[in-house]
């Protein structure tokens, strides 16, 4: 077993009062341990803090207690190196070319010219963008823009790659497909992955592990080891096994949704 | 050209030879509206002699200084107004109000302040564009997707490059907007103030012609500025459509 890649301990976010409105206790405490190279997916009902728990782990916010270690180091409100996030949002600049957005990351960071075009044709080729490199994102799909973020952020080599429920406004199939993909990418580049999601199925099929969330304020009421092969698409998605996971995530959720479903109404 | 382009340019031959004939049979008094022909050929009156011709230079600097200063003014008061938000609700009400001003009425506080020179009419010409400006950048701002902002964030970018890469792109089909809105304004402010106040430039030229009742200098001065006007936004139409295409809206 490998060391702790990133570890939070007693991590809570909690929204102060405002004129009219009360405090809101959004997430924790969430305790939380991942390894190195580990696929770890959350899921959670909507609103519980799974977007605000992505957030403190960037750095994007800061905790309201506890602490968040990255490789040993303390993140607090600012983005460490290593880290990179895709979001649920198509983020890709629509004024450049597919290749100039990859490369935009690497050349504010001053890396030579010479690295960015071949660690950005690299990238493109690894995603299946290579032959829209001078398209513009207005010209391509959803599906496409949003592996566009994907590679702009994976340039950049991220050691801990957060995924904010990147496939959210894809269709099924291409969910699916966009999987395998990610599964690809994961395998090739070693990086830790957690991904934020609504499905269960896209959980049970890409994780390690799955951490389930209780309705606000989230905190993790059940961890499940998948126990897939590293080598593994959507094809498991026939095993009996993916069913059993996907059923157990649903036992744990479905009582937390329906109080979601209570607090929202 | 596009389709379009062609529709626009039939319709605009088609109307101005329907007004040809209709002046030149005397379906239209020829001592109000002189067919299309005369109007271009006080055109060429107008742009040969000396006299026109300082006060179609004079016109043009007057709104190019109006139109750079509000565009330097309303970006600055834009950036400005979407840091401080409060103070932006409080301006909201002016600003959508701002042009039930009569903005003529401050041609003689103007006239106390710079003298009886160019700078009271480039004034008014200034704040009839300047709030277009104001308007369209805190639009602009007000637009960019927050999943930028974040973005920018996690590439840990400085505040001059998010203001240079980020910012400045995202929110440029909206400054670009308030810039051809800001020509429009600044044209309407220098030359109705040269029309009703001053004694030079294109306005007062027009206005001279119309008391003079030389009805081809005064067509002709109009068609004049038909044809400035309506090559400049074509110019800032075609950027602009570049620019929201490019972004995908």
């Amino acid at each position: 077993m490998q060391a702790d890649h990133l570890h939070l301990s007693g991590v809570t976010r909690i929204y102060p009062a405002t004129e009219g409105h009360a405090a809101v206790h959004a997430l924790g405490p969430i305790d939380l341990s991942l390894r190195q190279g580990e696929f770890f997916s959350v899921v959670g009902p909507s609103g519980c803090g799974k977007s605000t728990l992505l957030d403190v782990i960037a750095g994007l916010a800061m905790q309201s207690t506890g602490t968040i270690l990255f490789e040993g180091k303390p993140v607090a409100g600012a983005v460490p190196d290593g880290i990179g996030v895709v979001f649920q949002e198509d983020a890709s600049f629509p004024w450049l070319t597919v290749f100039d957005n990859a490369a935009f990351a690497l050349r504010r960071a001053g890396v030579p010219d010479a690295e960015v075009r071949e660690r950005v044709r690299h990238t493109l080729a690894f995603t299946g963008l290579s032959s829209f490199a001078q398209a513009y994102p207005a010209q391509l799909s959803g599906g496409m823009r949003q592996r566009l973020c994907i590679a702009r952020t994976l340039v950049t080599r991220p050691r801990l790659l957060l995924l904010d429920e990147p496939f959210g406004a894809l269709d099924q199939q291409t969910r699916l497909l966009m999987g395998d993909e990610l599964l690809k990418l994961w395998r090739e580049t070693g990086a830790t992955v957690l991904l934020i999601t609504h499905s269960l199925d896209e959980a049970a099929l890409l994780s390690d592990r799955i951490g389930v969330m209780s309705a606000r304020p989230g905190v993790f009421i059940d961890l499940v080891e998948t126990g897939w092969a590293r080598e593994r698409d959507s094809r498991l998605a026939a095993e009996p096994a993916f069913g059993a996971v996907t059923g157990r995530l649903w036992a744990a959720l479905r009582d937390q949704s329906i109080k979601a479903l209570a607090m929202a109404s | 050209m596009t389709r379009a382009g062609w529709i626009r340019l039939a319709l605009i031959v088609g109307a101005l030879a329907v007004l040809e004939a209709a002046c030149r049979y005397g379906f239209v008094s020829r001592d109000a509206v002189i067919p299309p022909s005369k109007m271009l050929e006080g055109s060429w009156r107008a742009l040969a002699a000396d006299e026109t011709r300082a006060d179609i230079w004079l016109t043009l600097q007057n709104v190019t200084l109006s139109l750079v200063l509000s565009l330097i003014a309303g970006t600055a008061a834009g950036l400005l107004l979407h840091k401080a938000t409060r103070l932006r609700r409080a301006l909201d009400p002016l600003l959508a109000s701002y042009y039930a001003v009569p903005t003529f009425v401050f041609y003689p506080l103007f006239i106390v302040l710079f003298g009886l020179n160019r700078w009271p009419l480039i004034a008014i010409g200034f704040l009839f564009a300047v709030v277009a400006v104001i308007i369209n950048t805190l639009d602009g701002l007000a637009r960019i997707p927050r999943a930028f902002v974040r973005t920018a964030a996690v590439m840990r970018l400085t505040r001059t490059q998010y203001a240079l890469h980020i910012i400045l792109p995202a929110a440029a089909p909206w400054f670009f907007t308030g810039a051809k809105f800001a020509v429009a304004y600044s044209f309407i402010g220098v030359i109705a103030g040269e029309f009703v106040v001053s004694g030079a430039g294109m306005g007062h030229a027009t206005a001279f012609a119309y008391n003079s009742f030389d009805n081809r200098m005064m067509y002709g001065l109009i068609v004049l500025l038909f044809i400035i006007v309506g090559t400049i936004n074509a110019v800032f139409g075609t950027v602009e459509r570049r620019l929201y295409a490019r972004a995908g809206r």
